[in-house]
């Protein structure tokens, strides 16, 4: 059989406090997601979802424990390998859409593709294909802090987007976000999984985003409590 | 990301923050600025003391009568008329001695045509014009022939040349000394303002023996009011010195229990009073120079540290959609560098515009001086570079969840 797309084993995430004090954020957590795949984290805050996904997405290492993406130790890879992974394999949308403020839209959305080495043209070229996609095809020149924040987390997606990523890894992405505007989102993001079937690995705290989903993931003091489809689990 | 690329992303970053990017620029410009002003005055300072030092002539010892005493009054130096020509003439056999040269002077109004001026005049041997290193610009000086022949020639510098003649040549032409008539044979170079500040150039010259006999007339023959007298070379000036003092003391019969009767002063040890003063306040400006330097330097490093800090965020975001730890680090190298090669420059040019101003306003020679540029751009843009780089570097050996946690 084929590799999962992410398998982890004996996952432990460790931060020191002060006086030699070892908080444990994440224990042994043994996970496998497919390609395809829309998964939702929910918890608590302090469970431990942010920095599960924060590894899941290469942004942190874990304390010990084996991670392998497509079946490579991502353990094992120099930090350019890993910045490779991120620019071609991961898409990250944020809560707070982490955009660069002083660069236009479709600099931020073409800014992946600058560092994978297409040509500023072309990637520029692509970077309006996207947002038109996006629904931001007039907004191209605007800076950030002159969109409203849907517009702004459709920029962030696009972004994730343009580097056709297997991975789509959200954390909050509707955090900041009024209801309807959530649901715009959250229908976009989950028509990048049905339609171009993005594997979508997606942090909440709120059921009805996680309806969105296919299978949900929940924990608790850094141990997985519960995993199954949604369906069963909103029986 | 290939190099135009980083390029590229450096200057958009700097331009999409102009702000920014000129504050971090004035520091390295007000630093530099400050370097290159600072040390072209102090470079401009030493190089017209130097000047003076050199005009006056070198390794000179000069001899005066001493003090008299006559029934109880005791006159100041140079009021015997011990000193003589012939004292002259022996002291220039020392070995250590290349030559000598005895004068008298005083001075006389001095008339060409409707023109006339009062100046010093200056009864020397042939021997005084290479011992002052002061050649003629226009004609030549007098000889051994005219000092034999008390000849009336005068040699004029340039202040008398132009007070009396204008624009026109002085040569062949005769002027009158309390109305006696002389020839002009020659016209002197510029000397400047010697070390007290007298004009140099405001005198004539002419044959000692003319000046004795016809209008410094003393009672006691042969008597002159001091000499000049120049050693071998600069180590051999104490030599002089002791050698000159022991045949003066000899010729002049002095006992060993009795006082000179002439007094000798070293102008080397003035000369380089004024050297020491000179650079002195060279180092001090160079120090004023360093503190400035320092103190840029430390502007420029927090504004550097500061901006860039700041930045982490940015850098975060940047790694997390794909940058290299290299493509973040030769961004922001390149920015520091375009910082501090524009604040440089622009701190040169303002530094020559400074230094301009300062000679314009003062009066002060500047002397501008490529090391002093090359230093001060060099120092600044090696602050500015290594501080625009280190804190990236460290930023970007964070792990991007690190990074992006700072606000």
């Amino acid at each position: 059989m084929a590799d999962p797309l992410i398998r982890l084993e004996h996952i432990d995430k460790q931060y020191e406090g002060g006086q030699g004090l070892i908080v444990p954020v994440l224990k042994n957590i043994n996970l496998t997601i497919q390609a395809g795949e829309f998964v939702c984290l929910m918890g608590h805050s302090g469970s431990g979802k942010s920095t599960l996904m924060n590894i899941l997405g290469c942004l942190d290492a874990p304390t010990r424990g084996d991670y392998f993406f497509e079946g490579r130790l991502v353990s094992g890879m120099t930090s350019d390998e890993l910045a490779a992974l991120r620019n071609r394999k991961l898409g990250f949308v944020f809560q707070g859409f982490n955009l660069l403020k002083r660069m236009t839209t479709i600099d931020n959305v073409a800014l992946p593709l600058i560092y994978a080495g297409t040509p500023r043209k072309e990637a520029l070229g692509r970077a309006q294909e996207k947002l038109v996609e996006t629904g931001l095809g007039s907004f191209a020149d605007r800076l950030p802090n002159q969109l409203s924040g849907g517009q702004q987390q459709r920029v962030a997606i696009a972004r994730a987007l343009i580097v056709h990523p297997m991975v789509l890894l959200a954390d909050e992405p509707t955090g900041n976000l009024d209801t309807a505007t959530s649901q715009e989102i959250m229908s976009l993001i989950r028509g990048l999984n049905h339609e171009a079937n993005i594997t979508v690995i997606l942090v909440t705290h709120e059921q009805d985003i996680a309806a969105y989903g296919k299978r949900l993931i929940r924990l608790k003091d850094g141990e997985v409590v519960h995993d199954a489809p949604i369906e069963t689990s909103f029986a | 990301m290939n190099t135009p690329q980083v390029l590229q992303e450096a200057f958009r970053a700097l331009s999409v923050n102009r702000l920014r990017t000129s504050l971090t620029m004035l520091g390295v410009v007000i630093g530099v600025c400050a370097v290159v002003v600072m040390l072209a005055v102090g470079r401009g300072t030493q190089a017209r003391v130097n000047q003076s030092i050199s005009s006056m002539g070198s390794n000179l010892l000069v001899v005066f009568p001493g003090a008299q005493t006559s029934g109880g009054v005791r006159f100041g130096a140079g009021g015997a008329q011990t000193l003589t020509v012939a004292d002259a003439t022996a002291l220039a056999e020392i070995p250590s001695v290349l030559r000598t040269a005895p004068l008298v002077s005083r001075s006389f109004q001095l008339a060409y045509g409707n023109a006339n001026w009062s100046s010093m005049v200056t009864g020397v041997t042939p021997s005084y014009f290479p011992l002052r290193a002061w050649d003629a610009v226009d004609g030549d000086t007098f000889s051994d022939a005219d000092l034999r022949s008390n000849a009336r020639v005068a040699v004029l510098g340039q202040t008398v040349a132009s007070q009396l003649f204008g624009d026109e040549s002085p040569i062949g032409m005769t002027i009158r000394i309390r109305n006696l008539p002389f020839t002009v044979i020659g016209v002197l170079s510029r000397k400047g303002q010697s070390l007290d500040g007298r004009d140099q150039d405001d005198g004539v010259f002419i044959p000692l023996t003319t000046a004795r006999q016809q209008l410094i007339r003393s009672t006691f023959p042969g008597s002159v009011a001091m000499m000049l007298v120049q050693a071998r070379s600069a180590e051999l000036m104490n030599e002089a010195q002791t050698e000159v003092t022991e045949l003066l003391r000899l010729r002049h019969r002095i006992g060993p229990n009795q006082e000179d009767d002439f007094s000798i002063r070293n102008l080397t040890a003035l000369a380089e009073t004024a050297a020491i003063a000179a650079r002195a306040m060279s180092i001090l400006l160079g120090a004023i120079a360093g503190v400035s330097l320092i103190v840029g330097g430390i502007g420029i490093m927090n504004i550097m540290l500061v901006s860039v800090t700041e930045r982490t965020r940015e850098i975060g975001i940047r790694m997390a959609v794909g940058a290299r730890q290299r493509d973040i680090l030769r961004q922001f190298l390149t920015e520091a560098i375009a910082i501090c090669l524009l604040g440089g420059l622009v701190g040169v040019a303002l530094g020559l515009a400074g230094a301009w101003a300062v000679a314009l306003v003062t009066g002060l020679q500047v002397e501008i001086s490529l090391v002093s540029v090359l230093l001060a751009v060099g120092f600044a843009a090696g602050i500015g570079i290594f501080f625009g780089w280190y804190p990236a570097a460290k930023a970007s050996r964070l792990r991007p969840v690190e990074a992006l946690r700072i606000e």
